[in-house]
């Protein structure tokens, strides 16, 4: 782990008013990510992923979403404790900036993709300076030619960083006309224009064909590693962690059950979760094998660890209380009272 | 134009597996592209002459990206689209002369799972009823205890409680979803299965009990499947042989071992390398191909990979290679390839 | 029965849905027991000429009209005329429409194309005009009238579920079923027909509404009933001539259109909200 820490979510606690009652889609949860780290965020769908890349956004839907405790640090200030109006001007966009899984349904299909551009250089641009964007009034949103035109030159050199062929004529085109894989890189190349020191990926390629994945996901890893920008990369997706991640944290019905760098991770699961996950891999090990039973509601989920109905290592303890962190060494560690260890050393699977 | 290694090839890997059941012939299905007065400016080749044979048990994966004609080749073969062009032969019965409700008649025995199996049952019925419906249109002479009795005894096979013949669709997990799939189509006694991307959109955990199951339900049926996805590594775990298309050709098919251990066609070979392997190289390090897939209403002449192939020559514009058997378990459609 | 209890829970707490749905059944229950609550039962068809254009009080409560008649009673027995022709004439358009437009969507060929341009052709006309035209030529009849206003409405079904089918057609599910092997026929029915039947109820519901008013325009304009009918539309072009004077004369029939009318509009509206599918689903997806 980087040793300069630039976001460090402690103890979060998020519920949901639902018809059923209040689900309590967070149970606690931990992060933290250096400056310039790649930090996989993996779990099964529902497993509360995105509800933590959307609480640190600060984007949680606001009438149903509560958040009951904890604290979000970026960079050594508590989101939590900062109005609406600072983390929209500021924050979001400027310093945390993020790419949807789905970039089709995130540009607005009546503008052109160059509209688009300069509409959030004109509010986001990195020559804004904090103290101007928070003070944001409608006077000071004159957008200046100087400026504009160095605005639009970063636009062009972005355009061809994340590599897409005729930057000019794409600018000109709406988002229904160019392909998905085109799209996710517009998405990218936006997320990095304001230079900021965060990026939340929420699932980026998973709607995207295994050829277009891997281009994406070699152009974020070389373009995060560049920058020295750090990247939250939410994923149901085992073999894309293993790909771009420095470190990879698994959750499981909105815990966090273990954090390990990316081959620690694969090479010495100490989750019974994170076990059974890696087994269901396919040309695994003794592959096919799966988890028996179903997550959990979050209305009324199990006490203590939320595997334990599922887990065939589960006592007393694990029904009763949420086990806290063992620290394993060099950055991994586990929250499971039955860890397991050296005993269960896998081989790195090859 | 040679589509196909030898059967008799197939047959000294798996005497056992060497009866063909389905053998598609030529299938080509073009959609019409219209302008905005319904005038039609060209043709989209959805799937362009494809030839290959499926021998009784085994399974026939068909890979390749997102618009490369895989689910429209599994829905043609179905004849839920009537071909354009070419003929299926089922069971050594051709379905060519038949209208098409005809030809579902005798198909009986071929069946489609589709991708998304909720959205394939009726939301408005209850899981029983649509278990029953199968049998209500095939075996009329079945009374409704008889039936009720299969379905019981599908859901036992798909590892479903009965209590969840009560449900509505929208009620059960998307797993559960895709076990009631198949225990729809099972009620028909089927031989052969099509399977349109059974794993997509499931989780890790769910995607492994549900390939455990097909494998558990083929050995107990008797049962050869059609495997469509786009998952090499899942292809890769359970496919005895794979198609690999690419714009509404089959590229290269084979031995899946083979074909993965030493692919010819140089699409394969990306498609190959593109996937990551936990433990293994990354892809980010080494990954060549550039671009994305033409346009499939305006293909580029010649090889239609040509575009995107680091090889590619000049002859490779000129005329579409055919498919050369040229290795023993596999064929490749590239002039290069050696 | 899990669906009933649904329903009437959607409906407390969807209180404008349940304004529409108390108007409209006690519009029903008025139509059947107007012979009881009438306080004048026989007014109907007998005159009080004494007693002509009286305002409201205790012994006539919306007054009289100008042959002596008690104008309470007269509405309640109108609305026995305005239920049976609103029945009758929005049903027999439902079941020539929804036919056709199932037919129509669930085919592709040259004889969609003319079902739908013959619709077309009855759309093209706007459909007051058409009904008093063929009022007019039929004469004033209650018969005519339901004939008239069902004539010129069922396109409008026709339209609806023609587009509903295309829609449901494309479903996977009905695909499947086709892939299946199920006849069209089982298809239209069985798995179409339930899937856009709640566009058609609400429509229905929604239609009564349009076709109240419709109907009480022929009344005013002298095609309906013939008198003494107490037909409401009737009833007001009566008052005309001793309005602003007899003002409870064209009020309270006036108010008891406008009640009905809107009673269809809020229940049609309600179950639209209540009937939609994406709501319905909504009950089970919670986190």
């Amino acid at each position: 782990m980087t040793g300069d820490t630039l976001l460090r979510v402690s103890d979060l606690k998020v519920s949901f008013q639902t018809e059923a009652g209040s689900a309590k889609v967070l149970d606690g949860v931990n992060l933290t990510i250096g400056r310039g780290e790649i930090l996989g965020l993996v779990g099964e769908s529902g497993c509360g992923k995105s509800t933590l890349a959307r609480s640190v956004l600060g984007i949680l839907p606001k009438n149903a979403a509560r958040i009951t405790d904890g604290t979000i640090l970026f960079d050594g200030e508590n989101l939590l404790e900062r109005n609406e109006a600072y983390l929209a001007r500021v924050l979001r966009g400027r310093r945390i900036s993020f790419v949807p899984q789905d970039p089709f349904s995130s540009f607005s299909p009546v503008f052109s993709i160059g509209d688009q551009f300069m509409e959030l250089m004109k509010w986001k641009s990195p020559e804004i300076t904090d103290a101007q964007a928070a003070a944001r009034t409608i006077l000071s949103s004159r957008y200046g030619r100087a400026r504009r035109r160095r605005d639009a030159e970063r636009v062009m050199e972005m355009l061809s960083a994340v590599q897409l062929p005729q930057p000019e004529a794409i600018l000109r085109k709406y988002p229904h006309e160019v392909s998905g894989g085109q799209r996710q890189r517009l998405m990218i190349a936006m997320a990095l224009l304001t230079e900021p020191e965060l990026i939340i990926a929420d699932e980026p390629t998973t709607a995207l064909d295994v050829t277009i994945q891997a281009q994406i996901l070699k152009l974020l890893k070389a373009l995060a590693a560049e920058r020295n920008v750090a990247v939250l990369f939410t994923t149901h997706d085992l073999g894309t962690a293993w790909e771009i991640c420095d470190r990879i944290m698994v959750m499981y019905a909105g815990q966090d059950v273990e954090v390990a760098g990316s081959a620690d991770f694969f090479a010495r699961p100490n989750h019974p979760y994170t076990d059974r996950l890696l087994a269901s891999l396919p040309g695994a090990e003794g592959g096919l094998q799966g988890i028996p039973g179903n997550i959990p509601g979050f209305v009324s989920p199990p006490g203590g660890c939320r595997f334990h109905p599922r887990c065939d290592l589960a006592s007393d303890a694990c029904r009763t209380t949420r086990p806290g962190v063992t620290a394993l060494g060099s950055g991994h560690a586990v929250r499971c009272h039955h860890p397991l260890g050296t005993q269960f050393l896998k081989e790195a699977v090859t | 134009m040679t589509l196909e290694p030898p059967i008799s090839r197939v047959a000294t890997d798996r005497p056992e597996t060497a009866k063909p059941i389905l053998d598609v012939l030529s299938l080509r299905k073009y959609f019409p592209i219209r302008n905005a007065w319904g005038r039609r400016k060209g043709w989209l080749k959805a799937v362009d002459d494809v030839s290959f044979r499926v021998a009784k048990g085994e399974i026939l994966g068909v890979v390749g990206e997102s618009g490369c004609g895989k689910s429209t080749l599994g829905k043609t073969i179905m004849g839920i689209h009537q071909p354009s062009d070419g003929d299926t032969i089922f069971e050594g019965r051709s379905t060519a002369n038949y209208d098409p409700g005809q030809a579902r008649k005798l198909r009986r025995h071929l069946q489609y799972a589709y991708q998304d199996p909720g959205a394939s049952l009726d939301p408005r019925w209850k899981i029983r009823r649509s278990l029953h419906e199968p049998m209500i249109i095939h075996q009329p002479e079945l009374d409704r205890d008889q039936r009720a009795e299969r379905v019981s005894e599908m859901m036992r096979a798909v590892n479903l409680p009965e209590t969840h013949l009560d449900l509505y669709p929208h009620e059960i997990s998307g797993g559960q979803q895709r076990r009631v799939g198949l225990a729809r189509v099972l009620t028909l006694n089927p031989s052969l299965i099509i399977l349109d991307e059974p794993t997509s959109g499931l989780d890790l955990s769910v995607q492994a009990t549900i390939l455990t199951l097909f494998m558990d339900l083929k050995r107990k049926f008797d049962l050869t499947y059609l495997f469509i996805s786009h998952d090499l590594s899942i292809v890769r775990m359970i496919c005895d042989r794979v198609a690999v298309m690419y714009l509404g050709k089959v590229v290269e098919i084979g031995d899946t071992e083979i074909i993965f251990s030493n692919p010819k066609h140089p699409y394969t070979r990306s498609l190959l390398s593109a996937v990551p392997t936990v433990g293994g190289r990354r892809v980010t390090d080494d990954f060549q191909l550039e671009g994305e897939p033409p346009n499939p209403g305006n293909m580029p002449s010649g090889c239609r990979f040509r575009t995107r192939c680091t090889m590619a020559q000049a002859d490779c514009a000129k005329a579409e290679p055919p498919l050369r058997a040229d290795w023993p378990g596999q064929s490749a459609a590239c002039f290069l390839a050696e | 029965m899990e669906t009933i209890r649904f329903i009437l829970r959607k409906f407390f707490e969807d209180k404008v849905a349940l304004v529409g749905l108390v108007i409209i059944t006690a519009l029903v229950l008025v139509a059947i027991f107007a012979g009881v609550l009438a306080t004048h039962p026989g007014d109907v068809s007998t005159f009080h000429p004494a007693d002509r254009l009286q305002g409201p009080s205790l012994a006539h409560f919306f007054g009289t009209d100008r042959m002596g008649s008690d104008i309470f009673s007269r509405i309640l027995f109108g609305a026995r005329i305005t239920i049976t022709i609103a029945v009758i004439s929005v049903g027999l358009s439902v079941l020539i429409g929804v036919p056709i437009g199932l037919l129509a969507g669930y085919y592709n060929g040259w004889f969609s194309d003319l079902l739908m341009r013959v619709s077309d052709i009855f759309l093209a006309v706007p459909q007051i005009v058409l009904a008093i035209a063929i009022a007019q030529t039929l004469g004033p009849a209650i018969e005519n009238v339901i004939l008239a206003l069902s004539l010129t409405y069922w396109p409008f079904w026709t339209r609806l579920v023609y587009a509903e089918t295309r829609a449901c057609k494309n479903e996977t599910f009905v695909e499947a079923s086709v892939a299946l092997g199920a006849s069209p026929f089982r298809v239209i029915v069985l798995h179409i027909l339930p899937n856009i039947s709640s566009g058609i109820i609400v429509r229905t519901t929604l239609g009564m509404g349009s076709t109240i008013l419709t109907a009480a325009v022929l009344g005013f304009l002298g095609l309906g009933p013939p008198a003494p009918s107490p037909e409401w539309g009737r009833t007001i072009a009566e008052s005309r001539q001793y309005l602003p004077n007899a003002w409870w004369y064209a009020t309270f029939p006036g108010l008891a259109i406008f009640m009905v009318v809107m009673g269809f509009n809020l229940l049609g509206d309600g179950l639209r909200d209540i009937l939609d599918p994406r709501i319905r689903r909504s009950k089970s997806n919670d986190r």
